[in-house]
């Protein structure tokens, strides 16, 4: 079962490689990672998302609080949450396939956020699920290049995951 | 307040530690702190002969007093030669600091002289790791150091310091911190209330228990309560490698050692256990055999200080997580309290046909009520160990190498106290012993030490017989020499056919009296049984001596009980070459 994990680490050099080492080193994967600061500057945000059943994923989680940098994990998937999932995306759009692009861009409310003569680049947000199905939607279309932030994450209502 | 250089930080940090001793090998990236240690430092430094052997023996001398061990080295090689130590401790969680010197700040990522990534290399081996950054943060880093690698499950730490960190014409404010904060680092201080009740009762309710404890009972400093709580309700007690001396080996209530070379009764027991008190263990492959027929109808209460130990091969059925000696004090109160309303608990008749069967477990194939080794015109191993233990009456510390020796001596030497069996149980480093025991008699120079191993093992360190010279560290090196790499050929019997594959170096082996003479030791070698014991008195009766006592043993003997795998449990064993359970 895919889940969510997503922690709060001390951000100091060296903090993300021991939660990528210990993925790597105990064999568990990682399908998306995304981390970046918050608004407090000694804390980081990581979210990735892996697959397992739930011992695994309590062993997962068991090692990730292990890490000194780790201060808090969460697992998302385990109450209501909100995930979203940033795509860019570079396809190929000449003659009549630009209007095709922006209308299915339009029905999936993505924005095409760079036009070149005979390119678009496409931006959008969503779950994962969504991005996938645009761009099983780009058929026919010469999709040049793709880039996704990866997942990030929040609990819907009081829940946060704080200090 | 006072102003210090990084490198002087460093050496005075050491002191207001309570450092006994730093192992090291000096080099370019720590000659600042070299320096500083020899200006003004009262912290003794103990040169080795090779990175690896500081790491052993700063390993040995925490195993044996508890303290955490300290180790410092120089960049590149320096740390690289330090890591297998390290891995040996981070696999057995020993308390340990080790501070490596780093190429200069600004020549980092540059592939200078002697620079690697130490941080990175030892990432997945270390409890954590630190990368000076500032020289003023030098005495909260040591601080943070020695309080992460010695609570909660000990472990190693890597304080990584670029040479320019510590250069002498940069002085700072120091002042040691007392305390530490560390808002991502709290392990437990104690159990769940609920829950030991819980396994309490469960405990008391058990018809067939077996108590299971290992390294973590020691580390733990709870052997003394877990020997109450046994002699309390009469449980049999089994230990695993990393905990023998947790129970004394001698009590009648001791089922030895379990696992794969462990003894018939205890397997035998674990396996047709229904209650299941595992303390301080973590279910190690070597220990469960095949796992989905580990115990079958076994109910497990588990207890650790750390999460991750919990359910990661076994699924516990009452998990606790605590310190042990928090854990156990509570259990026992549990257990006065339990038993005060109810003085049937637990169920004695139960117990008493229980201990029925473990004594025809024992008297059938138990180590001790019988000779259960091959006659043979030789020095049998097993003789060796039993040999030592009359000699130092079983109150020697002991180190061992890796191999068959090591599962002898695990067996056959029966430790009454924590703490005096020192050996590499997890990475199973050979090399390990020698070092170890050199680290041990520093820590205490008026204890007997013997290192037992082979002329496989001990040919990985034996440099530091020079180390050994230079300290007057005189241990006891039991060297059971059958010529051929022991472990290694056992396995090639029973699984290859005796296919000796690269397993024997037996006609280029040193005289080992004589390169012992060439150091300044003793080296006595034995090959008749009659001389055996008289030899070994002599090795401890040469009290201020180094002594090698090279014994030429049988070169064909197995270790037995061994698990049968793959697909067996915990009761399936070969207990000779051709018997079975």
């Amino acid at each position: 079962m895919r889940r969510i994990l997503s922690m709060l680490l001390e951000n100091e050099p060296g903090a993300l490689s021991r939660v990528v080492g210990l993925f790597s080193q105990r064999g568990y994967n990682i399908e998306t990672l995304n981390v970046a600061a918050t608004d407090d500057p000694t804390l980081s945000r990581l979210t990735l998302t892996t697959k397992g059943d739930d011992l695994h994923i309590e062993q997962v989680t068991k090692q990730l609080n292990k890490l000194v940098d780790v201060v808090k994990v969460v697992d998302l998937t385990e109450g209501a949450h909100v995930e979203r999932d940033l795509m860019l995306i570079k396809v190929r759009a000449t003659g009549a396939a630009r209007d095709e692009i922006k209308r299915t861009t339009d029905i999936f409310r993505g924005q095409i956020v760079d036009v070149g003569p005979n390119v678009f680049t496409i931006q959008l947000v969503g779950t994962s699920d969504k991005l996938d199905a645009f761009v099983a939607a780009m058929v026919d279309v010469d999709i040049l290049e793709v880039v996704r932030s990866g997942v990030a994450g929040i609990s819907r209502g009081e829940k946060v995951l704080s200090l | 307040m006072e102003l210090l250089s990084g490198g002087e930080m460093i050496a005075r940090a050491l002191e207001d530690e309570g450092v006994e001793y730093v192992f090291g090998y000096p080099g370019g990236a720590v000659l600042h702190i070299y320096d500083a240690l020899f200006k003004d430092c009262k912290v003794p430094h103990i040169l080795v002969r090779h990175e690896q052997a500081a790491t052993h023996a700063a390993d040995a001398y925490a195993r044996a007093t508890g303290k955490p061990g300290v180790v410092l080295v120089t960049s590149g090689p320096g740390a690289t030669n330090a890591i297998t130590g390290i891995a040996t401790a981070y696999m057995d969680s020993i308390p340990m600091v080790v501070l490596s010197g780093q190429v200069q700040s600004h020549l980092i990522g540059e592939d200078a002289f002697q620079e690697t990534d130490m941080v990175g290399i030892s990432r997945p081996i270390v409890k954590h790791s630190f990368m000076v950054k500032r020289a003023e943060d030098i005495p909260g880093i040591i601080k943070k150091a020695f309080h992460i690698a010695a609570t909660g499950r000990p472990g190693p730490v890597v304080i990584d310091i670029p040479k320019d960190v510590t250069r002498p014409d940069e002085k700072f404010e120091y002042s040691y911190p007392e305390s530490v904060k560390l808002r991502s680092y709290s392990p437990a201080q104690r159990g769940h209330n609920g829950q030991i009740k819980k396994a309490t009762r469960m405990l008391l309710g058990a018809k067939r228990p077996v108590i299971y404890s290992g390294g973590g009972v020691i580390l733990g400093e709870a052997s003394d309560l877990l020997t109450r709580l046994a002699h309390e309700l009469n449980y049999p007690v089994t230990n695993t490698l990393m905990g023998l001396g947790a129970f004394p080996g001698s009590d009648r209530q001791f089922l030895g050692m379990l696992g794969m070379h462990g003894f018939y009764e205890a397997n035998m027991a674990m396996h047709h256990a229904d209650v299941i008190l595992a303390v301080g263990a973590r279910f190690d492959d070597r220990v469960t055999n095949t796992v989905s027929k580990f115990c079958p109808s076994a109910k497990i209460i588990h207890i650790d200080i750390d999460p991750t130990s919990i359910s990661k091969t076994v699924q516990a059925d009452i998990p606790i997580v605590g310190p042990v000696h928090s854990v156990l004090t509570e259990m026992l109160a549990q257990i006065g309290q339990m038993r005060a309303k109810d003085a049937d608990l637990p169920d004695t008749a139960a117990l008493e046909r229980w201990w029925q069967q473990i004594d025809e477990w024992r008297a059938a194939h138990g180590l001790f009520t019988g000779r259960r080794y091959r006659e043979s015109e030789q020095i049998m191993p097993q003789q060796v160990i039993e040999s030592l233990y009359r000699a130092t009456n079983g109150n020697a510390y002991v180190t061992s190498d890796v191999g068959q020796h090591q599962m002898f001596a695990a067996q056959y030497y029966r430790f009454d106290k924590p703490r005096r069996w020192i050996n590499s149980g997890g990475l199973g480093t050979m090399g390990f012993g020698l070092p170890a025991a050199i680290g041990v008699k520093l820590a205490f120079p008026d204890a007997d030490v013997a290192c037992v191993t082979g002329e496989g093992s001990i040919q990985m360190n034996i440099q530091e017989l020079s180390t050994a010279t230079h300290y007057k560290t005189p241990v006891k090196i039991i060297n059971l020499r059958n010529n051929y790499l022991g472990m290694v050929k056992q396995w090639q019997d029973m699984q290859y056919e005796g296919r000796y594959s690269e397993v024997t170096y037996a006609d280029s082996l040193p005289d080992f009296v004589k390169l012992m003479e060439a150091y300044g030791h003793v080296g006595i070698q034995v090959t008749r049984l009659e001389d055996l014991d008289a030899a070994m008195e002599e090795t401890f009766a040469l009290k201020d001596r180094t002594v090698f006592l090279d014994v030429l043993i049988d070169n064909m003997e197995h270790v037995y009980p061994m698990h049968i795998a793959p697909n067996g449990s915990m009761k399936d064993m070969w207990l000779s070459k051709n018997e079975r359970t």
